[in-house]
C-alpha cells in the first residue's frame, strides 16, 4: 500500500506492506538508521521516535498507519551543520551514553519530554518515571538524568 | 520478530469497523492503542488477517459523565487519565492507577478499553473495572450489547468479546462524594507487569462505611471481586484493624495461580497485605479531604 508522511520536514512516500513496522520503514526503506531496535515489543525504547509531537514505540506502530502524520526522528536533532542540538550537547558533557545504542531512543524520549513540558525537571519524580521509560546498560541512568537537566536550562536560555 | 503478512484498514465509525471484521470471520482484529496487540503480532502469537484500525473514529475519544456514569470511549488512552478526567474520587481513582500502567510512550498509545479487550490477568484497568461494576459496550454484527465487567473476564487473555464484535465504550459508576480510593500494586521493578494488585473504594456516612468496592488483580485466572470482605467492612468505622481483617478475609476469595516470581503462598500473603493498604490509602483519601 501507498502512504505519504512527513518525515523529518520532508514530505516521503512509501510502498509498503501493511506489517511494515514504523520502525522498519524508517530503517529500511528510508535509510534513516539512527533509530535502533532492541527488543522490538516495547520495552527497550530503542526505537522511540515523535509522532505528531508524542514520543511513541516505532516498533509497536505500522508505517501503515502513519499516512499524513509528522514523524521526528534523531536525525531531525542537529543542525544542518552539524551542530548538535543541545540535548545531545548534555549528554555528551554529562556523559549520558558510552556504548550509544539506547541514545537515539532517550534523546527521542526526552525531547518530546522538554517540547511538552519543560518544568519536568523540577519535579524528580517525574523525571525518573520518565527515564524509567527506556533501558540503558552502560550509564546507570544517572549521567542522562544530568544531562536532561542540564539541556532544559541551556535550552531555557537559548529560548 | 516481524508480524506475519496481514490485510488492513482504516475505518472511520464503529458500523464500518464491525463490517470490516464479518469480512474475515475470527480472523480479522481491531487496533486501537497496538501495544499489546502489535507486540503480539511481532511475536506471532498473534497472526489476524486483517487489522481494522479504529484511531480514526473521533467519536471513541471523548470522555462524558452523565447520569452518574463516566462513559470512556474505546480510543481514550491510558495517559488522558494522569490528570483527574472527573471532580468525582472515580477521576482520582483513575488518575493514580493509570501511572501503574507501562510507561509514558506507552500509555501515550495504549487504551484503557484495549486493555479490557487484551484481559491481562494482572492488568490494572480490568481489575478496576470489576472493582466498579463497570458496563462493557460492545457492537457487533447483531447490534449493540452490554456486559458487566464480572460476566467479561473469561480466563487470562479470554473475554466475553465475540468474534466480530468490538469494545465501543466502557461505563464506569460515579462513586459520590463521600467516598475515598486506594490502589496498591506489587512488582519487581519500576516498569514490571504487576504481580498483585488491589483496588479498593470506600463511601462513608457519619463516620460509618456504607459502601466498600475490593477488586483483585493477579490473584485468579481472571480479576476478582472481593465480595465476602467489602461486605465484612459495611457498617463499620475506617479503622486499621477493619482494614487488616478486611485483607485478611479477602484472601480467602483468592485462587492464585502459581507463577515463577511469586508462588501461591506468596501471592494469597501479598494480596491481603495489598488489599488492606489499598483500603488504608482509600481511608487517608477520604479523611484528607474531610
Amino acid at each position: 500500500m501507498k502512504i505519504e508522511l512527513e518525515v523529518n520536514g520532508k514530505k516521503r512516500e512509501l510502498n509498503i506492506e501493511p506489517r511494515r513496522t514504523l520502525a522498519d520503514a524508517l530503517r529500511e526503506d528510508l535509510g534513516l538508521t539512527g533509530t535502533h531496535l532492541g527488543c522490538e515489543h516495547g520495552v527497550c525504547g530503542a526505537c522511540t521516535v515523535i509522532l505528531d509531537g508524542k514520543a511513541v514505540r516505532s516498533c509497536l506502530m505500522f508505517a501503515a498507519q502513519c499516512g499524513g502524520r509528522e514523524v521526528r526522528t534523531v536525525e531531525s536533532l542537529a543542525a544542518d551543520d552539524g551542530t548538535p542540538h543541545p540535548l545531545q550537547a548534555a549528554f555528551v558533557a554529562e556523559h549520558g551514553l558510552q556504548c550509544g545504542f539506547c541514545t537515539p531512543g532517550f534523546l527521542m524520549l526526552v525531547t518530546a519530554a522538554l517540547e511538552g513540558d519543560p518544568d519536568i525537571v523540577e519535579d524528580e519524580e517525574r523525571l525518573r518515571e520518565l527515564l524509567t521509560s527506556n533501558l540503558c546498560r552502560c550509564t546507570g541512568y544517572e549521567g542522562i538524568r544530568r544531562a536532561v537537566v542540564r539541556a532544559a536550562g541551556d535550552m531555557k536560555a537559548f529560548s | 520478530m516481524k508480524p506475519a503478512p496481514f490485510d488492513y484498514r482504516a475505518v472511520g465509525s464503529p458500523q464500518e469497523a464491525v463490517s470490516a471484521l464479518a469480512e474475515r470471520p475470527g480472523e480479522a482484529r481491531v487496533l486501537a492503542g497496538g501495544q499489546s496487540l502489535v507486540l503480539e503480532m511481532n511475536y506471532r502469537r498473534e497472526r489476524p488477517k486483517l487489522l481494522v484500525d479504529i484511531n480514526g473514529i473521533s467519536e471513541l475519544e471523548r470522555i462524558e459523565e452523565e447520569g452518574g456514569v463516566l462513559w470512556v470511549g474505546a480510543l481514550v488512552r491510558h495517559r488522558d487519565f494522569e490528570e483527574p478526567v472527573s471532580a468525582d474520587p472515580l477521576g482520582r481513582l483513575l488518575s493514580r492507577v493509570s501511572r501503574y500502567i507501562g510507561h509514558p510512550p506507552i500509555r501515550t498509545r495504549g487504551t484503557m478499553a484495549g486493555s479490557l479487550a487484551y484481559a491481562h490477568p494482572v492488568a490494572e484497568w480490568p481489575a478496576v473495572a470489576v472493582a466498579l461494576d463497570a458496563g462493557i459496550e460492545l457492537l457487533g454484527p447483531d447490534g449493540p450489547r452490554a456486559v458487566s465487567a464480572g460476566d467479561f473476564f473469561l480466563r487470562p487473555f479470554a473475554t466475553a468479546c465475540r468474534p466480530g464484535e468490538m469494545i465501543t465504550g466502557v461505563r464506569l459508576p460515579l462513586l459520590g462524594e463521600n467516598s475515598g480510593v486506594g490502589f496498591a500494586e506489587q512488582r519487581r521493578t519500576q516498569a514490571s507487569f504487576a504481580l498483585v494488585a488491589a483496588v479498593a473504594t470506600l463511601t462513608v456516612e457519619d463516620g460509618t462505611i456504607t459502601a466498600a468496592r475490593i477488586g483483585l488483580a493477579g490473584v485468579a485466572g481472571r480479576p476478582i471481586r472481593a465480595r465476602e470482605a467489602e461486605e465484612y467492612l459495611l457498617g463499620s468505622p475506617l479503622s486499621a484493624e477493619a482494614f487488616a481483617e478486611a485483607g485478611r478475609r479477602a484472601v480467602r476469595e483468592t485462587d492464585p495461580l502459581p507463577e515463577p516470581h511469586a508462588g501461591v503462598a506468596y501471592r494469597r500473603h501479598a494480596v491481603g497485605v495489598l488489599a488492606g493498604r489499598a483500603l488504608e490509602q482509600a481511608a487517608a483519601d477520604l479523611e484528607g479531604r474531610a
